[in-house]
């Protein structure tokens, strides 16, 4: 009895060590993710934006321009054309103070999206953007219903080109996705580098190191519809 | 001899009838064959409006299905015999409707020919996930109910079958609303009155929905319904209108009283075009107040003033929920609380919805399949309720 | 029983004749092998697709070799840089042939990506 119970502990030993053997690999490949394709997105990274809204010029689309070529997207603003950036000018009713912003997906840490779609077609990736995996997109649209900021779009009309690195197709839902693709590359997304203005930092927030988590320490800035504590990962400074 | 002649246009009427609602159907299929190869820029919906008129014909045609097992429950919950009478022609109707709506639900979809996926990839946090088994249980649940009152040997196990149908139903209709009370965003919803002003108006729209049914198959067979029984099941109808009133009320009530949604409750309200109007005229005036006059004022309440008031109520009920469902999203979003916005994407605007052609078609293809599987069961199986002579219980 | 299966036999083989006379001639663009044979990649490309797909969408980790991108870029037709403008492009004729209904270029490009550059120069 005895002689089975060491052999069975034996036989656990060598294989957990094996399995440690084969995983680790995996594992240390999890935490260099910066600018390599190949691997995986690291859970230990939180991509983030910090828009400064006083650097932000009213009537200035830059942004947008730079998001729609990138993305192949139509530039078309009828009710039925995908918009991935949004330009919204506010003005305080108190006080009559006007800005203007850029507005997209806020890339939540809890993600209303996320909850309510039905086949994990909307899901965070791990290094916290939050993507429409249209393979599995049905359609229904709940995702929209459920977004506090309105930063999705269906696609209305069977498409034709499309950008070969982003694919986007009819009967799908789709939003900004923080231009994973340059991001996993190590290039920055194209809004930021489209803003003439420098008003968007875009960044690890997880690194204290980083340049927009030093600021986001020095300077206030805020998220948009804080009330509702999906902790955004894109934040405003000057609203 | 006469009689044969009245039995063969009988005969003729239920092909016609057939015909009639195949062809209904086949429009609906027309119009889900244009929005597949067109896109979805052929309907009304857009980015703002992402549910239009496909969703209120199927929310209410699920909700109704739902609250048509009321009749049902009545009678094997609570044994009340002249409810136990009319159960298996309730869950006929509930399974057609559930038929129904939820063909319009997966035809509208941006991507139907992904059904397999949604059935694979599940998502266990949302809501819509939920009620794919909510809708699959009571499928089964329904059926095994029916199965358990018309074959003789499963009487036994009809009382069972039916608490589990009683349970179901409630948490269906509460999933039906939850779908809304989830959106947190939106001042039109998120809020926890919602699952229970469904499941009242689902006994409302439900009874409705059978009165209809039952008085069209009594005149088909030369019927009359016992007046006792009319006068219960009116005075019931009655009491689930005001209840479901009385529901709704306190929803726009409670949304008056928080300040950020006095905005969307002035637009459903009073000045928001044709919503106030659908609101007030279709859903107040058209669907509750003249119905309970008709039912309830003395010297009407009879087989066709109920059958008339029974009409308006199923038409209120799609009124308010075009108000609900369309008005709910035609009021900006909230983005900036305390701001006028505006934007390319319609920010701080009202939006414009016009439903199109492609969408009353698909709607109506749903009330179609509902009438087609009512039909025909009703004619092969025996669904016709057998009434002993009343007595009060 | 021997007499059946050599009917049965006997039926297949103008069968597999006719199969390989209507054999779908492919426009197969530059061609060439990258990942695997020929036969292994008529079988399982679609293993390949669907595995590669669910790792680059929704964990990021990117391929350089498989990726649909890289087999439009080899595969499309010389003449009009497509996989599925005509009866011959490289995934219509095979699929065609086989009945399979392909999905992925409602949203994927189906040319290479230096000719819609191209276009977008002009």
């Amino acid at each position: 009895m005895s002689d089975l119970n060491t052999q069975r502990r034996q036989f656990l030993k060598t294989t957990l060590g094996a399995a440690a053997v084969a995983i680790a690999p995996g594992m240390l490949l999890f935490d260099v993710a910066h600018g390599n394709p190949q691997a995986a997105a690291s859970g230990k990274v939180r991509w983030g934006m910090l828009v400064d809204i006083n650097q932000c010029k009213d009537g200035c689309n830059d942004c947008v321009t730079a998001c729609n070529k990138e993305n192949g997207l139509s530039g078309g603003t009828k009710s039925t054309d995908p918009q991935w950036i949004r330009k919204i000018s506010i003005k305080d009713v108190s006080t009559g103070h006007e800005q203007s912003l850029p507005m997209m997906c806020q890339h939540c840490e809890h993600p209303p999206c996320v909850d309510v779609c039905p086949t994990q077609a909307s899901f965070k990736r791990a290094d916290g953007i939050v993507l429409v995996d249209r393979h599995r997109c049905i359609g229904c649209r709940y995702c929209m219903m459920a977004c506090p900021y309105k930063a999705r779009s269906f696609v209305h009309e069977p498409l034709e080109n499309q950008n070969p690195d982003v694919p986007r197709g009819k009967g799908t839902v789709e939003a900004c996705n923080m231009c994973v693709l340059r991001i996993d590359n190590g290039l920055q997304p194209a809004c930021v580098e489209g803003c003439q203005n420098k008003a968007i930092l875009f960044g690890d927030l997880n690194d204290a190191n980083s340049e927009i988590a030093k600021k986001i320490q020095s300077v206030a800035s805020v998220q948009v519809r804080a009330d509702l504590q999906l902790n955004t990962g894109i934040r405003y400074q000057g609203l | 001899m006469a009689d044969l002649s009245a039995l063969r246009f009988k005969n003729q009427m239920f092909y016609v009838l057939l015909a009639a609602g195949g062809l209904v159907v086949m429009a609906g299929l027309f119009a889900v064959y244009m929005m597949e190869s067109h896109g979805h820029i052929i309907t009304g919906m857009n980015n703002q409006i992402v549910w239009g008129l496909p969703h209120v014909f199927a929310i209410f045609l699920i909700v109704a299905a739902s609250g048509v097992l009321n009749v049902a429950s009545i009678g094997s919950v609570f044994g009340k015999s002249i409810y136990k009478a009319r159960a298996p022609l309730a869950g006929l109707l509930s399974l057609a409707m559930l038929g129904g709506g939820l063909a319009v639900l997966m035809l509208d979809l941006g991507r139907p020919d992904r059904f397999i996926v949604a059935a694979t990839n599940y998502n266990i946090t949302s809501v819509f996930a939920w009620n794919i088994v909510l809708y699959t249980g009571m499928f089964s649940l329904v059926l095994i109910y029916i199965w358990t009152m018309m074959e003789q040997r499963m009487n036994g196990w009809t009382k069972p079958a039916g608490f589990a149908v009683f349970a179901w139903r409630f948490i269906l209709t509460t999933g039906t609303g939850l779908i809304f009370a989830f959106l947190i965003a939106r001042q039109a919803y998120g809020s926890a009155i919602l699952p229970p002003m469904f499941i009242v108006l689902s006994f409302a729209w439900g009874f409705a929905v059978f009165h209809i049914v039952q008085s069209v198959i009594y005149a088909w067979n030369d019927k009359t319904l016992d007046p006792e029984i009319m006068r219960s099941k009116k005075n019931l109808l009655g009491v689930f209108v005001i209840g479901a009133l009385y529901l709704v009320a306190v929803y726009h009530m409670t949304n008056l009283y928080f300040s950020h949604k006095t905005g969307f409750e002035n637009f459903i309200l009073l000045d928001g075009g044709i919503f106030p109007n659908l609101f007030w005229w279709g859903y107040v005036v058209l669907g509750n107040l003249v119905p309970l006059a008709l039912i309830y004022v003395p010297g009407l309440g009879k087989g066709k003033c109920v059958f008339m008031a029974s009409s308006l109520i199923v038409l209120g009920g799609f009124a308010l929920l075009y108000v609900f469902i369309i008005g709910g999203q035609a009021y900006p979003l909230d983005i900036f609380p305390g701001y006028e916005v505006s934007s390319t994407f319609a920010d701080g605007q009202i939006t414009e919805y016009h439903p199109s052609i492609y969408e009353f078609l698909l709607g109506f293809a749903g009330l179609a399949i509902a009438f087609l599987i009512t039909t025909v069961s009703v004619r092969i199986l025996n669904f016709m309720p057998k009434d002993k002579p009343y007595i009060a219980d | 029983m021997k007499l059946l299966l050599s009917l049965l036999f006997c039926l297949c083989i103008p069968a597999v004749f006719a199969a390989e006379a209507n054999t779908p001639k492919l426009d197969i663009g530059k061609g060439g092998q990258c990942v695997k044979d020929t036969q292994w990649m008529r079988i399982n490309h679609m293993h390949l697709l669907i595995h590669q797909r669910d790792e680059a969408v929704r964990k990021g980790i990117r391929s350089e070799q498989i990726s649909l991108k890289n087999c439009v870029d080899c595969h499309a037709s010389t003449k009009d840089d497509s996989v599925v403008a005509r009866d011959d492009s490289f995934c219509v004729g095979c699929h065609r042939y086989a009945a399979v209904s392909i999905d992925c270029f409602e949203c994927h490009a189906s040319k290479r990506k230096i000719a819609l550059a191209n276009k977008d120069a002009q």
